[in-house]
């Protein structure tokens, strides 16, 4: 009896000295799986150094719209790393779980990395798609995702309204008659990126994908660079998926320190290479540079300059009745 | 008009005379539309299934189920079952015996309530616990004292276990009920009357009279309630939140590794729920086999 009372004490004072254990939970959008991955066990390792406690992060992925939704209905997110910074002002004002201005909390807009939207054509490309004009051509099938529920998919939205305007001198109608006729060609809408990137490649529907750029990089490691290839327009728009802690939950959780320090160490030179790694332009102009040729050089436009930011943009064109209702008949 | 034998629920009377007198010709060709139907629609992709989980070998296969997130999705799922199945087939035998043996006002309401998740996609159902127990839905909005007690104790429903469990039992309500429901109504009220009459109690009744005659049923409703309880994609997906290797069940987690472009992963888990389908299958037929040799004892005794 007495030595399993000891044995019992020994274990009760080595749990007790060991290491606490936090978690974390991470809600993202679609094409961040593998990037999270990664990081997460980067920072895991990081912070075990630093504090000498174990984190563990788990993850949720999902079209941005809709992983925003699923916060706003009590998913308790710590993090939130979302497409586009509507959907996490969508947070802030209609659930109050963080400050409205919870962009300028971290640097570069609370953005460490950006992208940009390309299109993936099938390998040799035959129907010669080069720029935006091609893929509005008569009999090109085009795949991209719902821009109701998907993030990328109102960037790639914006990036061809974008190319419109400037080809036309910001004539809004020309730009609206050629994204009426893009979406003629768009045969089906997935709810998610990673959906409509399975439908191209995997499935093989469709002349070309619009897919976030770290998307495509992707699908060519996956599915081989024998099947298919990266054709970067002469415009697309600057993608700024930006990143948040969502205070209300982390303070419930007691978890704002580590969620501050989860978010601040993506800007690390670590966290930037990771970034980049995973097809991600990294925001630090040494890791930039050298990462420098996974990335084509492109004309970008942001969303501010060209549509006066988010909040107009998602009122104007893909709010319910926008212009998105008004030129998309399935 | 030729007799057939309706198959609806366990007990097929299997007849063996010829019946029909058409030539054998028609006969051969509508066997073989079956066949080919059925292996078109059916045994190809099953085999499929099975063939893409193990294209990249035993091991690979063995390795994606022992993943973590996998285990934890088998769990859940498991859970979610446990729970939902057992409770399910307390309320199909109370609706059933109250349908069946009884005349109420408001039967047909409740049997129309019983029908009702057939009726709605599980999407909806999903659906509606998210506004009813969301962070800004109507438990919220009614009764904040509880909704802040259920966060002060860090009770969640939505994005939760629980919130899986109660969509998994809304999906799952109709099975037991539904079977038991046209075997108790068949079967009258007769006996029970005389067990009362000769002086069994409530429960005595229940017990060795009503419950022996629809053992069959019940076990057949249960085999297809676990079935659906476990395979639920839809209903469950709205309220899990999809958080991996907390609230993904076995076909969320299948989704997940589809879209992690694991296809192989995706198909190893699957051939899991078809295997599931299989043993489903073949424990129904033996049920089947068991409740038809019963009957034919009972007769001969």
């Amino acid at each position: 009896m007495k030595t399993i009372g000891i044995i019992i004490l020994t274990a009760l004072l080595v749990a007790s000295v060991n290491a606490r254990e936090i978690k974390l939970l991470n809600v993202s959008y679609d094409p961040t799986r593998e990037l999270y991955t990664e990081y997460n066990a980067a920072f895991a390792k990081y912070w075990k150094a630093k504090t000498g406690d174990d984190v563990t992060i788990s993850q949720s992925h999902g079209g941005s719209g809709k992983q925003a939704q699923s916060v706003i209905n009590g998913l308790e997110a710590d993090v939130v790393t979302l497409a586009l910074a509507y959907d996490i002002d969508a947070i802030a004002k209609q659930a109050r779980l963080l400050p409205a201005d919870w962009l300028k909390r971290l640097p570069n807009d609370s953005t460490p990395y950006t992208s940009t939207i390309v299109f993936l054509v099938r390998k040799g490309n035959p129907k010669g798609i080069r720029d935006w004009d091609d893929i509005v051509k008569k009999g090109i099938s085009v795949v991209v995702p719902n821009p109701k529920t998907s993030g990328g998919a109102r960037w790639a939205y914006l990036a061809a309204y974008a190319y419109a305007l400037e080809k036309n001198n910001h004539d809004d109608a020309a730009a609206r008659a050629f994204i009426t006729k893009l979406y003629k060609n768009v045969p089906v809408l997935d709810s998610g990126a990673r959906g409509s990137t399975v439908t191209f490649a995997k499935n093989g529907i469709g002349d070309v994908l619009l897919a976030w750029e770290n998307e495509a990089h992707l699908a060519l490691k996956e599915f081989g660079a024998d099947n298919f290839e990266i054709v970067t327009p002469s415009l697309s728009i600057l993608a700024e998926p930006p990143v948040a802690v969502v205070s209300k939950n982390a303070k419930n959780h007691h978890t704002t320190e580590i969620a501050n320090e989860y978010l601040k160490y993506l800007y690390s030179d670590e966290g930037q290479e990771i970034a980049a790694r995973n097809f991600y332009r990294p925001r630090n102009e040494a890791v930039a540079a050298k990462y420098a040729a996974n990335f084509s050089p492109v004309k970008l436009v942001t969303i501010d300059q060209e549509f006066g930011g988010w909040a107009k943009a998602q009122k104007t064109y893909f709010a319910d009745g926008g212009v998105f209702d008004q030129i998309y008949q399935p | 008009m030729t007799p057939v034998a309706t198959t609806f629920h366990a007990a097929p009377q299997v007849v063996h005379r010829h019946t029909t007198s058409e030539p054998p010709v028609v006969r051969r060709l509508l066997i073989s539309v079956a066949l080919a139907f059925l292996s078109l629609f059916l045994f190809l992709p099953l085999v499929y299934v099975f063939t893409q989980a193990l294209a990249k070998g035993f091991g690979f296969y063995l390795e994606t189920l022992r993943d973590p997130y996998a285990w934890s999705a088998i769990k859940l799922t498991f859970i979610a079952a446990v729970i939902a199945v057992p409770l399910n087939c307390i309320f199909g035998v109370c609706a059933a015996w109250a349908i069946a043996k009884f005349d109420f006002p408001g039967k047909n309401v409740l049997l129309t309530l019983i029908d009702l998740p057939f009726s709605i996609s599980p999407v909806i159902a999903g659906l509606i616990y998210v506004l009813v127990f969301g962070a800004q839905g109507w438990i919220g909005l009614k009764f904040p004292q509880f909704a802040d007690w259920l966060t002060d104790h860090d009770l969640k429903i939505i994005y939760a276990t629980p919130g899986i469990i109660l969509a998994t039992i809304f999906v799952t309500v109709p099975f037991v009920a539904r079977e038991l429901i046209p075997l108790m109504q068949a079967q009258g009220r007769s006996e029970e009357e005389a067990a009362r009459v000769l002086g069994a109690s409530g429960w005595q009744t229940f017990w060795r009279v009503t419950v022996p005659n629809i053992k069959w049923g019940l076990i057949y409703g249960v085999i297809l309630c676990n079935a659906r309880a476990m395979g639920e994609f839809g209903a469950v997906s709205v309220v899990s939140g999809h958080i991996r290797g907390l609230t993904n069940t076995v076909p969320l987690h299948i989704e997940a590794l589809y879209d992690d472009y694991n296809f192989t992963g995706a198909f190893a888990v699957a051939s899991l729920l078809a295997l599931l389908a299989l043993v489903t299958l073949g424990v129904k037929t033996w049920v089947e086999h068991q409740h038809a040799r019963q009957d034919k004892t009972e007769s001969t005794a």
